[in-house]
């Protein structure tokens, strides 16, 4: 009796696990390229960005997706009339489009930032500041990652 | 438990652009995770840090789930007068965990 209940704990428990593998599947698994042109379009508005003064500080070839070093630096003099106001980061392929969106002000002396973050899959970051004249620069790069974070699930 | 480690200078000439490292322990769940039976974990992160010079505001960012477990930030500022670097940290949950740190400007 004690074994029969057991058994079909289990095969109850699997079948739930097979019903949310199921459900899961239907919704996207992560953002995709648009999801990041809607989220970039969400901070910049209308304003054009432009390529370059954004550099992007991270390494091509990344192991393990759960700790990626990142660095941002914009080319700007740091003063009262012109600075980097802002600096955000998106990716493409992770579930949420957003990585961080930083604040600086004139007192930074050096626009640079740097964190740690995740990659669910090799995907192109692109990192975008905002200028104190309202104008909007920005930098991608390409990152290869063999080992994907954030969908795996716990054992 | 959230224990935050902030690396500041302790002496710094005056107008000299200092880095400011901090580290917060923190899972930074990101909500997108199932555990053995296939539930879905709820999102644990921190949303926001702010660092405070003297009571001004110079840095703030906002934290997706995107960010790496224990998170991790350094940023720079010009160092302008003796005094306290003051750090919050917000998240989840009603998370929040507050640091200082001081300097000496010559």
């Amino acid at each position: 009796m004690e074994k029969d209940a057991t058994r079909r704990d289990v095969l109850v428990a699997g079948l739930g696990a097979g019903l949310v593998a199921v459900l899961t599947k239907i919704e996207p698994a992560a953002a995709t390229p648009a999801t990041m042109q809607r989220a970039i379009r969400q901070v910049v508005g209308e304003a054009p960005v432009r390529k370059g003064k954004v550099t992007i500080e991270v390494p091509a070839l990344v192991e393990n997706g759960n700790t990626v070093a990142l660095a941002i630096q914009v080319d700007s003099p740091m003063t009262e009339q012109d600075h980097v106001k802002a600096i955000h980061v998106f990716n493409e392929k992770n579930p949420l489009p957003n990585v961080i969106s930083a604040r600086l002000s004139p007192r930074a002396g050096r626009a640079r930032i740097a964190t740690r973050f995740r990659l669910a899959d090799t995907q192109t970051i692109t990192a975008i500041a905002e200028l104190s004249d309202g104008s909007f620069w920005s930098a991608s790069a390409d990152v290869i990652v063999t080992l994907q974070a954030c969908l795996e699930s716990l054992d | 438990m959230a224990r935050p480690l902030i690396n500041v200078p302790p002496k710094a000439k005056r107008g000299q652009t200092i880095e400011i490292k901090t580290l917060i322990s923190h899972i930074m769940e990101t909500g997108f995770r199932h555990d053995n039976v296939g539930k879905p974990i709820p999102r644990n992160i921190i949303t926001s840090f702010t660092c405070r010079y003297n009571g001004a505001e110079i840095f703030s960012a906002d934290l997706h789930p995107a960010i790496a477990a224990n998170p991790f930030l350094s940023f720079f500022t010009v160092a302008a007068e003796s005094g306290t670097f003051e750090f919050e940290w917000t998240g989840d949950n009603g998370f929040h965990e507050a640091a200082s740190a001081k300097i000496t400007v010559e």
